[in-house]
Formats: structure tokens, C-alpha cells, sequence
């Protein structure tokens, strides 16, 4: 039966979308002059924090475990709640408004590609110049996750309003649904499945932020926070290898129960929001999803307070109910802006302005050899990345294309791949650390071991999803060619992989640099350990206090990011849409 | 079976004067809909009837008050109509219904955003089920239904507001025959039965059988631009049966009407891109299946009945039409009263080799403006070569979005002539040595 128009298929690669923009715009100036002045403000702010902060003790006792898991994972928890509430709005503005459209738009396209990690020492020194060092902490740590979870969220949501079929679309406006309704019925529904797995994959990401933020130390400033992470670091410090195994065990088993008790039960009911009117060839299943559906109690609470409560408050944010019209429901959306919203933005970027200036100000006082040493940390830095991310694509190319097209592999290796996967690599650090530190270039190999970490999981998943799409006729057409081994790879699987690997290489690059922060520098067995890189000049100017050097180097590696991205990446990634699509 | 109401009695619902759809602006505009006047009563079952791209969808739509018309007024019991029209409802061709809500939902959203309440929500959903014939699938998703059940919902969804004014947008196209064909008597009953509140149907659809049967009145349109040819009353009594002759006579009749009549052949070119003078676009029709029709007419003995040669290829009138324009345009058929006959020249097509095929149509294409001038353009440039940009800007200035599908026709008949072809890896044309 056809029902064209609407079977309109959503892939999902691990990987945030990119935007259709130029190179290089206008845009992304005025978006680098607007971090420079904020990480500015915030480095002025920094200037009153506090010389020497302690952290928290840590006790390595395996009772005290589920008490850090839980207190991490309640950062997550409020963390994202924050996250699908600001990409709720921001989608639904950029997506509603057009006038908003043009400016909430590109700023996400830059805010998604620049190192979040790189934020940490302004917001947290920042922060605990105002608040108490406690909650100061916690407070960044949160504001770090929320920065890095949200843009994927925030672009899919986006993306789903503006591609909702335009029959559902018409079909609302001559029922006439209100906003509130339109929103329930349609805009989020049909939003659900994208924004479910980019909340997953939110999730992933922020795992990594936490630990850094609980791990994070330098010199007389110990900015850690009771968790896991801090758990890890202690333990590893101390030499605790049973320590160390109880913490990555506890935090792999939060993560997988997570991913059991919590998203697999929500992607398994979200199934019902596909769009397409064939039955899925195979639905994702949940255990848990099964169990409750089941439970008599789940069916009462569904009917005798869910239900109610749903209705009462859908009747309360729908305002006036009755025959009112909405004129922004035909056709295009409205792109006006009011004439205070438009003083407040000319405020808003003078303000900008003037803090682009001062930051500018800050800076010149840095003398040439610091200049000097930045642009040699950013080459170190990179050559660190372009290590792993090489060393990363030689071995998951075919071990992807190996359990990508093998039914049987997969089903064994896939689980196994996934629970190692979700460890995050900043958990890991202190372990490396640990084992190489008193090898020659020690930090060096762990730095790159860390940013492997951070980056082969995306590549592999990318591999594995690539390479299962080619289509079996393609390859039995292949075969009865009989190429060499060579040139069967380079006439079908290396052009049918390169999306993917594209994908994927861009969401690793992101992952490495952002590694960097914490993996150039260290303090370990009350001595301090570096690198040279663009990570490690940021925490020393962290902890010595040096704002010009924090500025600089702040701004130099998220310039060399979007750089990268802007000049490179995105220019593969366009010949991969173009050139290279299997569909 | 329906009294035909006296036209005393009867009211006019729904005016339209001069009614007109322009997209762009300019040089570049568009007109989907131009100059229509219409009228529907309450009592009737009127049907737009047209190929794609004629604008009855569009008309619909401005009927609705889903889309707003460039000019014109439209007046609904004489008042003019501004937003969505709150007495017109809309059964779409692909059902539109929430994949996500049971079909007693589907029907209840309607209610709902009338501020109904919960329990009236759920009875007056309940019957509506049950007046469609989906007792006992109030909790089903649509997914589990079959297309003609779920059009059944949206029927059912559609009566839930009561509008006066139903508005069908191809609603049985996307079923399988014998689906449609049981949706229709169902519907028909409904309506002649005054089972419903429904006081005039207004339906689109490209499917003329399907129009003779259900209407009281068929407004046939046509495209470039979008406007309305004829109205032809059908006054014969319910229930029509297909084969009935007086039927086919009809059926004949508007068949003869949409098909239209060869143009001269100045009038049928047009001017060239850039030129001035009237611009004709280039039928989206492929050169194979203009050579298939060129073999069955040559079988059939060299004329044929259009509407008994699009049954015998299997094509919609949507598919057959540009194949058709395309035979009229090269000079290989003529049409006139709804009978197409070979040229001299279309037999010599359909007997010919392969290669001299190739060697006719590259002949009489290069009499067409657009292809003529992509050719010329070609030949003037020093390699022989030109960024397929070029043309799509300047073909755009003439067709708006239609120019992609103009350009990739015109491609698909070069590289059939071998006069030009298409290079994908630096997207430039370039000339055929």
C-alpha cells in the first residue's frame, strides 16, 4: 500500500548532522567575538577566585560506591533535564519564528563544533569566585554537560519541526488544533524517535564531561567533585588497583542499567511514533518495557492518575479553548521582531562588542614567546589527534566491515562493543596514567590513548552501520567479478563507508580535542606531570592564574576547532552527501 | 436514491470570482491557479477534474482555507473567507493520520481542539466509528489497517466536525482498485442516504471514471496555467453502474475534453529561453515510453481511443497525458475528440531500427526552443561544454521550480537523440561528437 509522502525514512548515524552553511561566513565571526567576550567575563570574574581550593575526601571503601554512582548520576539527571528543556525551546523558536530562525541557526552550528571541555577552567574558576566552592563546582559541572549535550538535541528537534509532512501539517490546521495540541499531537510526537536517540546519544557524551569535571585539578586548585570520576582519580592515585577495578565496575554497571531499566524501555515504547505505516522489520524490544506493560499497577496509575492529570494540564496550557484561529498555522512562519526585543539585541551585541574589545585588550598584554608557545601546543595537540584518530581508523575499518556484514559476529561481539564503549574515556585517564606514566614519553602515550578511547567507539559504530547497509546484491555482484582483495575495497566498501566514516571522524576529532584538556596534564603521586600542548598550557595558566594565557590559549584551540571543521570536515562530509550515498 | 433538490431550494455555499494562485514574483512568477470562477450549492457533489500540475489541488487547498488566493475573492455564504474555513473539512489523499494515535483517537483529536468533552469526545467518536464500518478497531494503530480502512478513519474523522462543506483530495488514488471501489459506493450511500450533515461534496481527483460516476458536475481543468476548460453536468440517476453506455458516453465526452486537440504546430512550440514570446514546457514524459506508445498505436492499427489505450498501457491519466503531449509535440500523433491517431511520421518512428529512431527524434527535438538552444549554447562554447548551472538559472527564470524537471527532460531527450549528454562527475553538459 503506498502512503508516499509520509513513509519518508529518518536514518540515524552517531553522529550530529551538519548544517548546509559556507566555509566560512560572517556568522562565525560574530559567534567567536561573543565566546571571546563571555570566556572574557568569565576570566574577569576569575581574577577574585579563591588561590587554594580543596576538594572533597574521597573514601575508596566499596560501600561508599553507590553513593558517588548515584550522586553522579543525579548530575547527569539534572543536567539533561535542563538540556531537553532549552533544545525544546530553541527548536521550537528557530523553528517557528523566522526572524529568530537567522540568528538561532548559525550560532548552533558553531556552538556544536567548538571543544566544550575548553569552557571548564574559565566556568569553573568563574564560578567559584562568586559561589561557595562546593556548590561552585557543581554548578559548572552541570552548565558543562548542558553545553555539551544539547546542540544535537537542540538540531534534531529543529530538524524535526521542519520536516514535518505536509499533510499531518495541514491535517492540524483544518481540525484546527491549537498551539498547545498541535504541539502534543504532532510536533512532538513526530519528534520523538530523533530526539530519544540523540538524548541517548547526549547522554554518552555527558558521561565523559562528568568525569572530567570530577576529575579536574591542577596545582593548589582541586576542583573535584564526589562521584565516580573523583573515585577513579584517588584510587588510581593511590596505586588501589582493586579500587580502581571497583569503580570502573560500578560505573559500567550504572551505565548499563541505565541503558536497560531507562532508555532501552522509552526507545522500545517510542516505536510507536515511527512514521512509516509498515511494521518494522524489527522493533526495538525492551525486557523492562514488557515487565511493566504487564503490571497491573503500571495499567492503574495510566488510567486513574496519568490520564486525568494529562488531560487537566493539557487543558490548562492550551489557554482558551473554542474556535480561535492562528494565523501563524497557514504556511510560513511569522518573521517579525518587536522593537524591544530588537533594542535588547542591539544591547545585547554592543555589549558583545565591548567585551570582544576588552578581551582583545587582555591579550595584548601576552608577550610574544606566550604566543609563541601556543601555536607550538596547538601543532602538538594536533599531531596527538591526527595520531589517534589514524591509529583509531586502522584498526576499526575492518573490524567494522567484519561485524557489519557478519550476522553471527555481530550478534556476539555487538553487546560487548556497547558495554565498552560507554565507558567514558576521561574515567579511564587516571588508569592510564597509572600504567604508563613511568615508561619514557609516558603522558604522551596516555594522552594518546585517552583521545583513542574518546574517538574509536564513534568510528567503529559508524563502520559497523556502514558497512551493514551496503546491499547484498552489491555485493554478490562484486564477488562474481572476482577483483583482487585490494580493488574489492576500493571499487565497493571504502566508497560505500566514507559517509560513515566521515560521520564519524568529525564526532572523533570533536572527542579528541576535547581530551586534550585533561589528558596534557596531570598531577599524579603529589607530582605534577606535562606535556606539551595546547590542553596543558590551559590548565598551568589554570592554576598559576595567568587569565591572558587562559584567554589566549581558550581561544586559540576552539578557533583551530571550528577551523578544522569549517575548512576540512565539512568539505568531505559534503562529498560524502553528495557523491557517496547509497540510496 | 436522492431527490435532486429544485434550485429554489438549494443555497449557494461557496463562490469563487477570479480567483488566482501566482507564486514569485516578476519575471519568475508562477501561475498555479488563473482566473477560476466557480460555484457550489448545497445538495451537490461536484468534482475538479485535471491532469497534475492544473492547480485542483491548490484550489482545494484556497477552498479550505489552508492557502490564500494572489487575488480574487472567495466567499463562503457570501461572506469572504479569511483563515482556515471553519465549515470545510478536508479527507486527504494520504489519509494524514497520526501514526502514533488509535484510530479512536485520530477521530477524538478533531473533537478535542473544539474543546468537546471527554465523554462526549469518546461517544460521538464511537458512533462515527461505527457509521464507517471499523466496529471493533477503536484501539488499532493505523499501521495495523489496511489503506482502505484507514481511509475510513479519516472519513470518520473528517464527519466528526460536521462540516457542511467535505472536501476530498483524491482520497481513493493511493488504494488498491477494489478498495476504492467499496469506499465509494460506502461514501455514495452516506451522502445520497442523508446519513450525514454534509451539505455539498467538493472532490478532487485526476481519475475521470471515478468523476462520471460520483458527481452531479465535473469541472475539468487544465495546466500552464492552471484554470478551468469546461463544466460538464452529469445528470444520470444514482447508482451509476461503468459499463451502463450512457457512462462511457460521458466518460468519452471529458476524456475528449482533458486530452484536448493538437495545436498548430507554431503555437505548440513556443519561444526559446531568453526569448520573448510564450514559453512551453516541455512534457515530463521519457522518450521509452513515448516509443511504447508509438508500438501499441501502431498495433492497434495506427488510432485509437485515449481512454481505452491508457487502459490497455496501464497508465493513469496523470502518466499518459505528458506521453501524449509528447507524441503531438515531435508530430508523431494527432488528438482530436478524445482519439489519438499515428502520423506518417509517428508509423515511420514506431517501425524503425533502433538507431533510426535516435536519428527522427534528434531531428524534430531540435525543432523544440529549449532543447534547440541548449544545443546551440553547447556549440558555441570553445570545449563543447557548460556548467549545468547555466541552464537551470536561465530555465528558471522561465519555470520557476519546474525548471529541474524541464532541464532533466530536455537531458533525457538529448542523450537519447545523442545530441548532448550529462556528465554527473563535473555536472556540466556537454555535446555528443
Amino acid at each position: 500500500m503506498s502512503s508516499r509522502g509520509i513513509a519518508r525514512k529518518r536514518v540515524f548515524r552517531f553522529s550530529p548532522p551538519l548544517l548546509r552553511t559556507p566555509p566560512l561566513a560572517w556568522g562565525d565571526a560574530l559567534v567567536l567575538v561573543g565566546i571571546a567576550a563571555l570566556l572574557y567575563a568569565g576570566a574577569r570574574l576569575a581574577l577574585r577566585a579563591p588561590a587554594v581550593i580543596s576538594g572533597p575526601e574521597i573514601s575508596l571503601a566499596p560501600g561508599a560506591l553507590p553513593w558517588y554512582a548515584l550522586l553522579s548520576t543525579a548530575r547527569m539527571a539534572a543536567a539533561y533535564a535542563l538540556s531537553l528543556l532549552f533544545s525544546l525551546a530553541y527548536g521550537y523558536a528557530a523553528a517557528r519564528n523566522s526572524a529568530a530562525r537567522r540568528v538561532l541557526i548559525p550560532l548552533l552550528d558553531v556552538l556544536q563544533s567548538v571543544p566544550i571541555l575548553a569552557f571548564l577552567p574559565v566556568v569553573l574558576l568563574s564560578l567559584s569566585a562568586v559561589l561557595p566552592q562546593g556548590l561552585a563546582a557543581e554548578l559548572s559541572a552541570i552548565v558543562l554537560i548542558v553545553t555539551s549535550q544539547v546542540w544535537n538535541m537542540t538540531f534534531s528537534f529543529y530538524q524535526s519541526m521542519t520536516t514535518l509532512p505536509e499533510e499531518l501539517r495541514q491535517a492540524a490546521t483544518i481540525f484546527r488544533l491549537d498551539p498547545w495540541l498541535r504541539f502534543t499531537t504532532l510536533e512532538l510526537p513526530f519528534s520523538a524517535v530523533g530526539l530519544i536517540w540523540n538524548s541517548m546519544m547526549s547522554w554518552a557524551g555527558g558521561w565523559f564531561f562528568l568525569m572530567a569535571a570530577e576529575i579536574f585539578s591542577v596545582g593548589s586548585r582541586d576542583f573535584r567533585l564526589p562521584g565516580l570520576g573523583a573515585y577513579l582519580q584517588v584510587a588510581a592515585n593511590r596505586g588501589d588497583l582493586r579500587a580502581v577495578l571497583f569503580g570502573v565496575g560500578t560505573l559500567v554497571l550504572t551505565i548499563v542499567l541505565l541503558d536497560q531499566l531507562c532508555w532501552r524501555p522509552i526507545l522500545a515504547w517510542a516505536d510507536r511514533f515511527r512514521l512509516d505505516m509498515v511494521a518494522g522489520e524489527e522493533p526495538p524490544r525492551s525486557w523492562f518495557m514488557d515487565l511493566l506493560s504487564r503490571s497491573f499497577i503500571v495499567e492503574r496509575l495510566e488510567a486513574r492518575v496519568w490520564g486525568p492529570f494529562a488531560e487537566r494540564f493539557g487543558e490548562r496550557m492550551r489557554g482558551r479553548r473554542g474556535f480561535r484561529s492562528d494565523p501563524s498555522y497557514s504556511g510560513g512562519a511569522e518573521g517579525t521582531i518587536s522593537p524591544r526585543l530588537a533594542a535588547l539585541l542591539a544591547a545585547g551585541g554592543l555589549l558583545v562588542l565591548y567585551g570582544g574589545y576588552r578581551a582583545l585588550g587582555l591579550l595584548l598584554t601576552l608577550p610574544a614567546p606566550a604566543w609563541g608557545a601556543i601555536g607550538l601546543g596547538v601543532i602538538a595537540t594536533f599531531l596527538r589527534v591526527t595520531a589517534s584518530l589514524a591509529i583509531a581508523l586502522l584498526w576499526t575499518i575492518p573490524v567494522g566491515v567484519a561485524i557489519g556484514t557478519n550476522r553471527k559476529l555481530a550478534t556476539i561481539l555487538q553487546p560487548v562493543v556497547q558495554v565498552i564503549a560507554s565507558i567514558p574515556a576521561t574515567a579511564l585517564f587516571p588508569v592510564f596514567v597509572l600504567a604508563l606514566l613511568h615508561l619514557p614519553g609516558g603522558l604522551n602515550l596516555a594522552a594518546v590513548l585517552m583521545m583513542l578511547m574518546g574517538t574509536q567507539w564513534y568510528l567503529l559504530f559508524n563502520v559497523i552501520a556502514g558497512a551493514s547497509t551496503i546491499p547484498q546484491d552489491l555485493r554478490y555482484t562484486t564477488d562474481m567479478l572476482r577483483l583482487s582483495r585490494w580493488d574489492h575495497w576500493r571499487t565497493l566498501i571504502l566508497p560505500a563507508l566514507f559517509p560513515y566514516i566521515v560521520t564519524g571522524a568529525i564526532t572523533a576529532s570533536g572527542g579528541a580535542w576535547n581530551a586534550s584538556i585533561v589528558a596534557e596534564r596531570v598531577d599524579f603521586g603529589g607530582q605534577s606531570h606535562e606535556t606539551i600542548g595546547v590542553g596543558s598550557l590551559i590548565a598551568e595558566a589554570t592554576g598559576r592564574g595567568n587569565y591572558a594565557l587562559l584567554l589566549a590559549g581558550t581561544l586559540a584551540l576552539i578557533v583551530t576547532v571550528v577551523g578544522i571543521n569549517r575548512a576540512f570536515w565539512r568539505r568531505l562530509y559534503r562529498l560524502a552527501e553528495e557523491r557517496y550515498r547509497m540510496d | 436514491m436522492a431527490l435532486p433538490q429544485t434550485a429554489a431550494q438549494a443555497e449557494t455555499l461557496l463562490t469563487l470570482e477570479h480567483v488566482v494562485k501566482a507564486y514569485g514574483r516578476g519575471e519568475r512568477m508562477f501561475v498555479a491557479v488563473q482566473d477560476v470562477n466557480l460555484q457550489v450549492r448545497t445538495g451537490e457533489f461536484v468534482c475538479l477534474l485535471g491532469p497534475s500540475g492544473c492547480g485542483k489541488s491548490t484550489l482545494l487547498r484556497i477552498i479550505a482555507g489552508l492557502d490564500q488566493a494572489t487575488s480574487g475573492t472567495v466567499l463562503y455564504r457570501g461572506q469572504p473567507l479569511s483563515g482556515v474555513n471553519p465549515h470545510a473539512t478536508i479527507v486527504f489523499q494520504t489519509f494524514a493520520l497520526y501514526p502514533w494515535l488509535t484510530v479512536q483517537e485520530n477521530v477524538e483529536v478533531a473533537l478535542k481542539a473544539r474543546g468537546v468533552s471527554r465523554e462526549e469526545r469518546r461517544a460521538r467518536a464511537l458512533k462515527l466509528i461505527d457509521v464507517v464500518g471499523l466496529d471493533g478497531f477503536e484501539s488499532a494503530y493505523p499501521r495495523e489497517l489496511s489503506g482502505g480502512m484507514r481511509q475510513k478513519v479519516g472519513f470518520a474523522r473528517a464527519m466528526a466536525v460536521e462540516p457542511e462543506l467535505l472536501c476530498l483530495d483524491e482520497p481513493f488514488s493511493a488504494l488498491d482498485v477494489l478498495s476504492a471501489g467499496a469506499l465509494r459506493g460506502e461514501l455514495m450511500e452516506l451522502w445520497l442516504s442523508k446519513s450525514i450533515p454534509t451539505q455539498a461534496i467538493l472532490m478532487v481527483t485526476h481519475n475521470i471514471e471515478e468523476a462520471v460516476l460520483m458527481a452531479d458536475r465535473i469541472i475539468v481543468m487544465d495546466k500552464d496555467p492552471g484554470r478551468v476548460v469546461a463544466e460538464v453536468p452529469v445528470t444520470l440517476r444514482y447508482p451509476r453502474q461503468r459499463k451502463d453506455t450512457a457512462c462511457q458516453a460521458i466518460t468519452d465526452r471529458v476524456y475528449a475534453v482533458v486530452a484536448g486537440k493538437t495545436e498548430p504546430e507554431a503555437e505548440a512550440l513556443g519561444a526559446a529561453p531568453g526569448q520573448p514570446g510564450r514559453k512551453t514546457k516541455l512534457p515530463l514524459a521519457r522518450i521509452n515510453g513515448l516509443a511504447g506508445l508509438m508500438e501499441k498505436l501502431n498495433e492497434e492499427g495506427g488510432r485509437a481511443d485515449l481512454y481505452h489505450i491508457g487502459g490497455e498501457l496501464r497508465l493513469e491519466l496523470d502518466d499518459l497525458l505528458p506521453i501524449v503531449e509528447a507524441a503531438e509535440l515531435l508530430g508523431f500523433a494527432q488528438v482530436a475528440q478524445g482519439d489519438i491517431t499515428l502520423t506518417p511520421l509517428g508509423q515511420t518512428f514506431a517501425d524503425a531500427s533502433i538507431l533510426a529512431r535516435k536519428a527522427i527524434v534528434a531531428a524534430r527535438i531540435l525543432r523544440l526552443p529549449t532543447i534547440r538552444w541548449i544545443f546551440e549554447t553547447l556549440q558555441q562554447d570553445d570545449d563543447r561544454r557548460t556548467a549545468e548551472e547555466y541552464f537551470l538559472e536561465q530555465l528558471q527564470q522561465e519555470f520557476g521550480d519546474d525548471a529541474r524537471a524541464q532541464l532533466d527532460i530536455a537531458i533525457n531527450w538529448g542523450r537519447y537523440a545523442e545530441l548532448f549528454a550529462f556528465d554527473d562527475d563535473t555536472d556540466e553538459l556537454y555535446l555528443e561528437s
